[in-house]
């Protein structure tokens, strides 16, 4: 076979915030990073992060990066690894001043410092007063971001492969990762890119569920990618329902909304959060938010002619905080709800928004996975950053804020971590030709001609599958009725065809090849979700209401080889501090 | 409801032809919801689009002559009569997808990156909220193209006007109180055309889905170089 092939000392595999953050280390230290991206980078899907990054600044309230860590032990209903999550918190600081100096134009207070507003889960003194902690540029912080990573990159001349789509990593003949197989979709081309280290970087995959505040573009490529290469995924029942999307939509309305003073009333007009979580109000944890909405509007406490939603009130900070602090969210209500805050409330309810689980990663951004039954052993020149990766910081529930933060100093650190993998390895491996074929195998699989289903149906029927049966509440039933119709859905894959069989610019075979790579994520998503018989953060059943440490506290691993599960220890034992033991969790 | 869009694959056409839809519209029907029904129908209609709400600026098309975001576009706004075209004036690729490598080009050009000279502090470099305010206007741009492929000198001059996109941006540097290349930048602006080819037609103001108005920054750069008599 003969394809256009290029040769990199690293690729990265996404233009988000984690990919953007990681090129600039490698290309401010000359090394050859291409970094390619399905859109152009700009577009990525971190542009739509609105609230903002968390940092123990202590420029508004008092802080410490370790009140941060508590909270963020806590918020994970302890499953997050501890000494991954120290080291975010204390990386935090540096890394937000990093992206200052960088050009992040973010608000500022009177003294010239930076902007920070009270965000979920956020709390002075191991669970004392609330905190602020939450760096912000207006409600645009992702946008201002992600720009100013793609401007400094332009700076630092990393090398730009806009709209190629990644199919599948590729080996050498020692079974060793070497790059991976992509696609141009201007042209419709394939093309090798050979590196000597590669970052997943693809970002996160709300789009499994029909209501969701992720862009069409978060299909989840790389993790099924991952899957392909026979690496597992994990804690992947862990998927956070955002409290307050658009109700009927799903667009995002930021909890800076509710950390400015906003927050939630229920039919009769009553703020029910006072019920569900007495301190913390509004500004509980996103899961306890979430399950309280579900649960007014199960209850018939919702709002609008089909009691379908509550609604989120803002008009008494006045014009002025509104325009200032929340301009964006003023004008994607007004468009999406026809509601304008100043006057009216948002009419909201739960949304897809943020995996916890993904790619299993060690705290320098290395895949690691267990061999065997035994220790974890690192993927050679195989690194994940970003929504994608699960290093995990998140555990069971992420905190607002934490995700920017997340894929900025995980990103940066595998960015680092390579330029020493290149150093101690610097010959580039070859792709062995049958794990190439097997890579084109994806594009040629579409190449069948003749009638069948269109992808569009499969995906509407999968979408919808996931909604109903991998949602805010799950039991055994609807699960159990959930995996069998995606086992149906997945059979039914094969028989899926493209009309469409042109090669420039054909977005019908890009969504073909993204409905595959949904249809395996959903999958892990199901099983993990089916198997862990308690409910800890985000995963919430009814017929096991409590958290079980005594048998769950354990991160989950899904294997996509017979949709098999595997268990590993939680990394209970921080860095330099004492570890917080689990302890019930009350806001 | 009859949307009429644009078609051009050249696997297949020899010549581009507008195809028209019967769509179903629905309360709050946006135009990308509307093109996306089009393409559940014909799967072969090409179009870029991702976040839906505005932000990342994936879906600028030409809509009854007028550049707009297929997402934040109600399609009850559009009128009887909807033609949806590519952006004017730029190569195309397929349907709605036109080359913007050029619009990129420029934007690179006016080095659109924070330049800081002094060394870095421990902390954040201070700026006070009167000076981040200068940015309120500027920083927001998600390059879409509806400003740049809207104005007249960019079509006639494209390899030597910058263009409203990159000219707003190059002013959301000179205007950040943290920035330390003023005189490079003026530098890099004159001559007859980078700059001076704009004759403040406004196209770009009327169109920019964001609110932003190019003309004024553009207007700014020319102030601060009669200031320093460049
Ligand atoms: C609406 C919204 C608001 C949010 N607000 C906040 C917030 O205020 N604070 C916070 O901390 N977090 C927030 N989050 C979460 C946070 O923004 C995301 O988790 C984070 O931005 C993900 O960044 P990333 O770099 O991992 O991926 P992304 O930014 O999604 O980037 C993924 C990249 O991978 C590329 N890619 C994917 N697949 C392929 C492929 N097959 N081939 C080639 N390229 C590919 C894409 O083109 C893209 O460049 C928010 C999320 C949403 C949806
Ligand atoms: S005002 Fe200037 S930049 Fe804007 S459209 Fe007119 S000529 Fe172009
Ligand atoms: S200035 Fe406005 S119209 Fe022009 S690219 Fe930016 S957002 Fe789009
Ligand atoms: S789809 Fe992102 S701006 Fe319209």
């Amino acid at each position: 076979m003969s394809i256009p092939t290029r040769h990199f000392d690293a690729l990265i595999i996404g233009a988000g915030g984690a990919g953007l953050n990681a090129a600039l280390q490698l290309a401010s230290a000359d090394v050859r990073v291409a970094v390619v991206s399905k859109v152009f980078p700009t577009r990525s899907h971190t542009v739509a992060a609105q609230g903002g990054v968390n940092a123990a600044l202590a420029n508004v309230l008092p802080d410490s990066w370790h009140w941060h860590m508590f909270d963020t032990v806590k918020g994970s209903d302890y499953l997050g690894d501890q000494d991954a999550i120290e080291f975010m918190c204390r990386e935090a600081i540096p890394t937000v001043y990093e992206l200052e100096h960088a050009g992040v134009p973010f608000s500022r207070l009177d003294n010239g410092k930076i902007y920070q507003r009270p965000f979920g889960g956020q709390s002075q003194n191991f669970g004392g007063d609330q905190a602020a902690r939450t760096c912000a540029a207006a409600d645009r912080t992702g946008h201002a971001i992600l720009h100013t990573l793609y401007q400094q990159n332009i700076r630092s001349r990393t090398h730009f492969f806009d709209e190629f789509f990644a199919l599948d990593l590729v080996r050498d003949a020692e079974g060793v990762i070497c790059g991976a197989l992509v696609l141009e979709i201007e042209t419709g081309e394939p093309m090798l890119i050979e590196a000597k280290a590669t970052l997943l970087a693809t970002g996160g995959f709300g789009q499994v569920f029909r209501t969701t505040s992720n862009a069409h573009i978060n299909t989840g490529d790389g993790v099924a990618m991952a899957l392909r290469a026979d690496i597992p995924l994990m804690d992947m029942e862990f998927f956070q329902f955002h409290p307050t999307g658009i109700a009927g939509k799903g667009m995002l309305i930021t909890e800076g909304v509710r950390g400015e003073g906003g927050y939630l009333i229920n039919k009769d007009g009553e703020r029910f959060m006072e019920r569900y979580a007495p301190r913390a109000k509004d500004l509980a944890s996103r899961d306890v938010v979430s399950r309280a909405i579900v649960t007014e509007v199960k209850e018939g406490r919702g709002c609008g002619p089909n009691g379908d939603h509550v609604l989120l009130k803002v008009d008494h900070l006045g014009e002025d905080i509104i325009s200032k602090r929340l301009p964006s969210i003023r004008e994607s209500s007004k468009i999406f709800a026809g509601a304008d805050p100043v006057r009216e409330p948002i009419p909201v309810f739960p949304t897809a928004h943020y995996a916890m689980g993904g790619i299993p990663t060690d705290r320098f951004g290395r895949v690691a996975v267990p061999a065997g039954h035994g220790a974890e052993e690192i993927v050679p020149g195989l690194y994940a950053a970003g929504e994608c990766a699960c290093a995990s910081v998140h555990g069971a529930n992420r905190l607002g804020g934490n995700s920017l933060l997340d894929i900025l100093v995980f990103g940066r650190l595998a960015g680092k971590n390579i330029i020493d993998y290149v150093r101690e390895n610097p010959y580039q491996r070859t792709t062995d030709s049958a794990s190439l074929e097997q890579a084109m195998s994806r594009l040629t699989r579409w190449e069948q001609k003749g009638e069948g289903i269109p992808v569009s149906q499969l995906r509407a029927e999968f979408r919808k599958c996931m909604e109903d049966h991998a949602g805010v509440f799950r039991t055994e039933e609807i699960m159990t009725e959930g995996y069998e119709r995606l086992c149906e859905l997945r059979e039914r894959l094969p028989e899926v065809r493209l009309h469409d069989h042109s090669k420039v610019f054909n977005t019908a075979r890009i969504e073909a090849l993204e409905l595959e790579n949904m249809m395996d994520v959903g999958m892990s998503i199901a099983v993990s979700a089916l198997k862990r018989q308690e409910s800890r953060g985000a995963h919430s059943r009814p017929d096991y209401p409590d958290r079980d440490d005594q048998n769950w506290l354990k991160h989950s691993l899904y294997y996509r080889e017979g949709d098999r599960m595997d268990y590993k220890p939680v990394r209970t034992k921080p860095l330099t501090v004492e570890s917080f033991p689990p302890k019930e969790r009350v806001y | 409801m009859k949307i009429s869009v644009y078609r051009y694959n050249p696997d297949i056409d020899e010549r581009p032809r507008m195809q028209d839809f019967e769509v179903e519209p629905f309360q709050g029907m946006m135009l990308r919801d509307a093109l996306l029904e089009i393409k559940k129908q014909d799967e072969s209609f090409s179009f870029r689009h991702s976040c839906g709400e505005g932000v990342c600026g994936s879906d600028a098309v030409n809509v009854n002559g007028r550049n707009m975001l297929a997402c934040v576009t109600p399609v009850a706004e559009l009128g009887r009569s909807i033609k949806v075209r590519p952006l004017p004036g730029r190569p195309i690729i397929r349907d709605l997808v036109v080359d913007m490598t050029q619009f990129y080009e420029q934007y690179r050009a006016v080095k659109p990156y924070l330049v800081r000279n002094d060394p870095l502090p421990e902390q954040e470099i201070l700026q006070s909220p009167a000076d981040r305010d200068k940015l309120d206007g500027l920083y927001e741009c998600i390059l879409c193209g509806c400003c740049s492929t809207a104005c007249p000198s960019f079509w006639w001059n494209p390899e030597k006007f910058h263009g409203p996109a990159a000219l707003l941006q190059s002013w959301r540097f000179l205007a950040d109180s943290r920035d330390q290349a003023t005189e490079e930048r003026l530098d890099a602006l004159t001559g007859p055309y980078k700059l001076f080819r704009c004759h403040t037609i406004m196209n770009c103001v009327e169109v920019c889905p964001k609110g932003l108005n190019p003309t004024r920054a553009i207007g700014h750069i020319k102030d601060l170089m009669l200031d320093k008599g460049i």
